[in-house]
């Protein structure tokens, strides 16, 4: 297969590509659903059943996509697992225990006796809260180069809380979508509330990324990369306009327009996500390894390559069926 | 104790915890299958509160599976870089095709199994039934091709200290994959057997009489019934591959010392690693030769073989395997005990669960996580009875272990051991609290859209 050139080149670029899309549709996915449950206090017990609702039949599906992205990683540039992974110990410890908390309780919740409903709530949101929250941390960390001092630990407290404000604004985008009434005017207020937090973590990421790495200044402010570069920052711009005028129309009588928030947060999501993965491409462990040292033997990864050619459409397919027939506004789950 | 001891620790927790519950949702799935295929077939509705039941045990188990398996892929990179770094290239497409192949296929699927069932057409929702067993038993297949490669591996070379695969046909298809996945698959359908005779039973003795508890009790039984025969058979055969591929395992199993013939048959023993002897021996004289090489005079492997002329022990630590066996055995001899006993009355004179005393009823009750028992001691025989060997000659736990301070380790583990019991005890009581539930009459509600989108059908297609 040497098709495209030398395979050592090419696939350890493509198996980036597929990890980057992965990772990007896990924090688009599970950020909804994890903002959810981080918006859980501010709602009413009936409200949040309806919330619980909104996100039951995706969330798993949601989550497999950090397992996907994971295992990539895990798989396509093993000894970088390793490095990242130890590195972040103890904030990936806190992520996993947060994953069990909530996972669980979206059965506890409603099949535990109902006396106990109220602390599988509360479980509910503390463990959203510890894995946004890890997640966050995880972000910064790795922006700061995996290094541990105290100015990065800040840092990367810092990134901890603008991305729990980031899943919580597009948990509430996702709710104006699929609620009604009460719940919606409320999401609307939740949403607007977040921007701040998004247009901060983004203004954060973005400053200090060039600032950690002269390599990554230079491919910032160098001409003709400034150029190339520019209608990034331009575009998010346009779309937190755009974002906080769609959030203004709502809600409304006709529900025109309430689709609009979620899709504008996905479109900051995205150009976020292409920021940083412009910026440290080709390394996988900033500044320490590149995508190519760092993979797995071409045949292996050709062999996982000819599988997901023909399997990731179909988990496509497949899943676009599953938000199909769970379309329109959220209705009780029922088992019947 | 230091960070191996602490690392080896918790992955053996949270896996320990884990397999729980795919154990039970691998053959629930096939059995929720069955459960709507009758109904389909037969249009009678105890199928369909069968199955509404067990849907919901179901959705529990796996949300339980889905949680913890994802702490475990991750800790192959915070505690054991040395297994990707060093087998990566044969673990890594495996694991991938796991993801592919199955858990996006359960997850997206399961959405419309749960809550689908008044949404979709009646054979998409079968479908959907279809596709999530599908997809538990896929992901059974690879992660035991996996596991089977670290006990029997081929079909790699080592480059530089890194394994490159040869053949993807005789990893796949390595000596111990087709034995360890049957008994497996028939693991699980044993915990799930008795797991449904063992709730029906409660709910039965609680005097529930519906026809639904009636068919999951008869299912429970008469499946545990079928099954423990084929898996004790298979178990045997397991035990012979493990003797030619891993020979120092089955001396463990056995507590043999020496390589000799007429090796007894241990049923008790306290085996003692610093004096190299068995204390309190109890044991059928000839047994152990007469299973392991049908005959008498048999020579069986013995773990002082397996110690290198420096005194280095390459014989996994004998006590937790010997007796880890013993508890596998002891719980699968019970369980033909007691399916065939309660398969009996139940047949004769043809008087259901009527047929059945009482104290039998109770005593299937516990039986309910029988299948556990038997899964987690299998899996510690076989597990631990791998060490020192992460991977079967390549590979040592030691060399594998991640430069992790030891009370990082230790903070984690207990912070994962006091979530993990936590968890177990509030699974349980759900699932006693779902089966009194439905004692009481768990009557659907009449249903009322919540929302615009009225719900078109009110009587599910079929």
């Amino acid at each position: 297969m040497d098709l495209f050139g030398d395979p050592a080149v090419w696939l350890p670029f493509t198996f980036a590509a597929l990890m980057g899309v992965s990772i990007l549709v896990y924090v688009v996915l599970d950020g909804f659903d994890l903002g959810v449950g981080v918006l859980f206090p501010f709602a009413t017990d009936e409200e949040k059943d309806t919330m619980v609702a909104s996100i039951g039949p995706f969330w798993d599906a949601n989550e497999t996509w950090l397992v996907l992205a994971i295992g990539l990683l895990l798989v396509a540039f093993p000894t970088a697992h390793g490095t990242i992974l130890t590195a972040l110990y103890l904030p990936v410890a806190i992520m996993l225990i947060g994953l069990i908390l909530r996972g669980v309780a979206f059965e506890f919740r409603v099949k535990a006796p109902t006396p106990h409903k109220a602390t599988w709530n509360w479980l509910f949101f503390v463990g959203s809260l510890m894995t946004s929250l890890a997640q966050g941390f995880m972000l910064g960390k790795y922006v700061m180069g995996l290094e541990s001092t105290w100015g990065t630990w800040a840092f990367a407290g810092i990134t901890a809380v603008f991305l729990t404000v980031a899943y919580s604004m597009i948990g509430a985008c996702w709710l104006i979508l699929k609620t009604e009434t009460a719940l919606q005017a409320k999401a609307v207020t939740w949403a607007k509330g977040g921007i701040w937090g998004l247009i901060l973590g983004l203004g954060a990421v973005s400053l200090a990324t060039p600032l950690v790495s002269p390599r990554i200044f230079d491919k910032w402010f160098s001409v003709p990369e400034i150029f190339l570069l520019a209608p990034l920052p331009i575009l998010s711009a346009v779309m937190v306009l755009l974002l906080w005028r769609s959030l203004q129309r709502l809600p409304n009588a006709t529900d025109a327009g309430a689709r609009a928030p979620f899709s504008y947060a996905i479109a900051l999501y995205i150009l976020a996500f292409g920021g940083l993965a412009y910026s440290f491409y080709p390394y996988v462990v900033p500044e320490q390894l590149t995508i190519y040292e760092a993979a797995s033997a071409p045949e292996s990864l050709m062999i996982i390559l000819v599988g997901a050619i023909f399997v990731i459409p179909m988990i496509g397919g497949y899943t676009a069926l599953a938000y199909w027939v769970f379309k329109g506004k959220a209705a009780e789950l029922r088992y019947d | 104790m230091d960070t191996l001891m602490l690392s080896r620790i918790q992955f053996g927790a949270n896996i320990s915890f884990h397999i729980l519950f795919p154990t039970i949702t691998i053959a629930l799935g096939w059995v929720l299958l069955f459960f709507k295929l009758r109904y389909n077939a037969t249009g009678n509705l105890r199928w369909m509160e069968a199955y509404r039941f067990w849907v919901k045990v179901f959705a529990l188990s796996f949300a339980m599976g889905v949680v913890s398996g994802i702490t475990m892929s991750f800790q192959f990179g915070t505690n054991w870089p040395g297994f990707m770094e060093t087998v990566g290239n044969i673990a890594g497409p495996l694991l991938a095709y796991e993801v592919m192949t199955a858990f996006f296929l359960e997850a997206v699927f399961l959405g419309i199994m749960l809550f689908g069932f008044s949404r979709v057409p009646g054979w998409l929702h079968t479908l959907a039934t279809f596709l999530v067993a599908f997809g538990t038993t896929m992901s059974a297949f690879w992660i035991l091709v996996l596991n089977s490669w670290m006990h029997t591996p081929q079909g790699f070379e080592m480059r530089e200290g890194v394994a490159y695969a040869t053949s993807w046909f005789e990893i796949i298809f390595n000596p111990s994959m087709p034995y360890r996945l049957t008994h497996m698959l028939l693991a699980s359908g044993l915990t799930v057997a008795f797991l449904i005779a063992g709730l029906s039973a409660f709910r039965w003795l609680l005097g529930d009489r519906s026809n639904s508890v009636r068919v999951t009790l008869k299912t429970g039984v008469f499946m545990g019934a079928l099954l423990i025969p084929v898996q004790i058979f298979m178990g045997d055969m397991h035990g012979l591959n493990t003797l030619e591929h891993q020979p120092q395992k089955v001396a463990a199993m056995e507590g043999n010392w020496e390589t000799q013939s007429n090796v007894p048959l241990l049923l008790f023993a306290i085996p003692d690693e610093e004096a190299r002897e068995n204390r309190m021996e109890v044991g059928i004289p000839n047994m152990a030769s007469v299973i392991l090489k049908h005959k008498a005079d048999g020579v069986v492997p013995g773990l002082n073989d397996f110690v290198a002329d420096d005194g280095t022990v390459m014989h996994p630590p004998v006590a937790p395997v010997f007796w880890s066996f013993r508890i596998m055995v002891g719980t699968g001899f019970a369980m033909l005990l007691l399916s065939w006993a309660a398969a009996y009355l139940m047949l004769r004179k043809k008087r259901g669960p009527e047929g059945v005393p009482k104290l039998m009823m109770l005593a299937m009750v516990p039986m309910a996580f029988s299948g556990w028992v038997a899964t987690l001691a299998g899996w510690y025989t076989t597990e631990i009875g791998r060490q020192p060997w992460l991977v079967q000659g390549v590979l040592t736990t030691e060399m594998a272990v991640a430069d992790v301070p030891a009370p990082f380790v230790g903070t984690t583990l207990a912070a994962y051991l006091a979530i993990y019991a936590l968890l177990l005890a509030a699974y349980i009581g759900v699932l006693f609290f779902l089966a009194r539930k439905a004692v009481d009459g768990d009557v659907p509600r009449p249903r009322t859209p919540l929302s615009g989108q009225a719900i078109a059908r009110e009587i599910p297609a079929e």
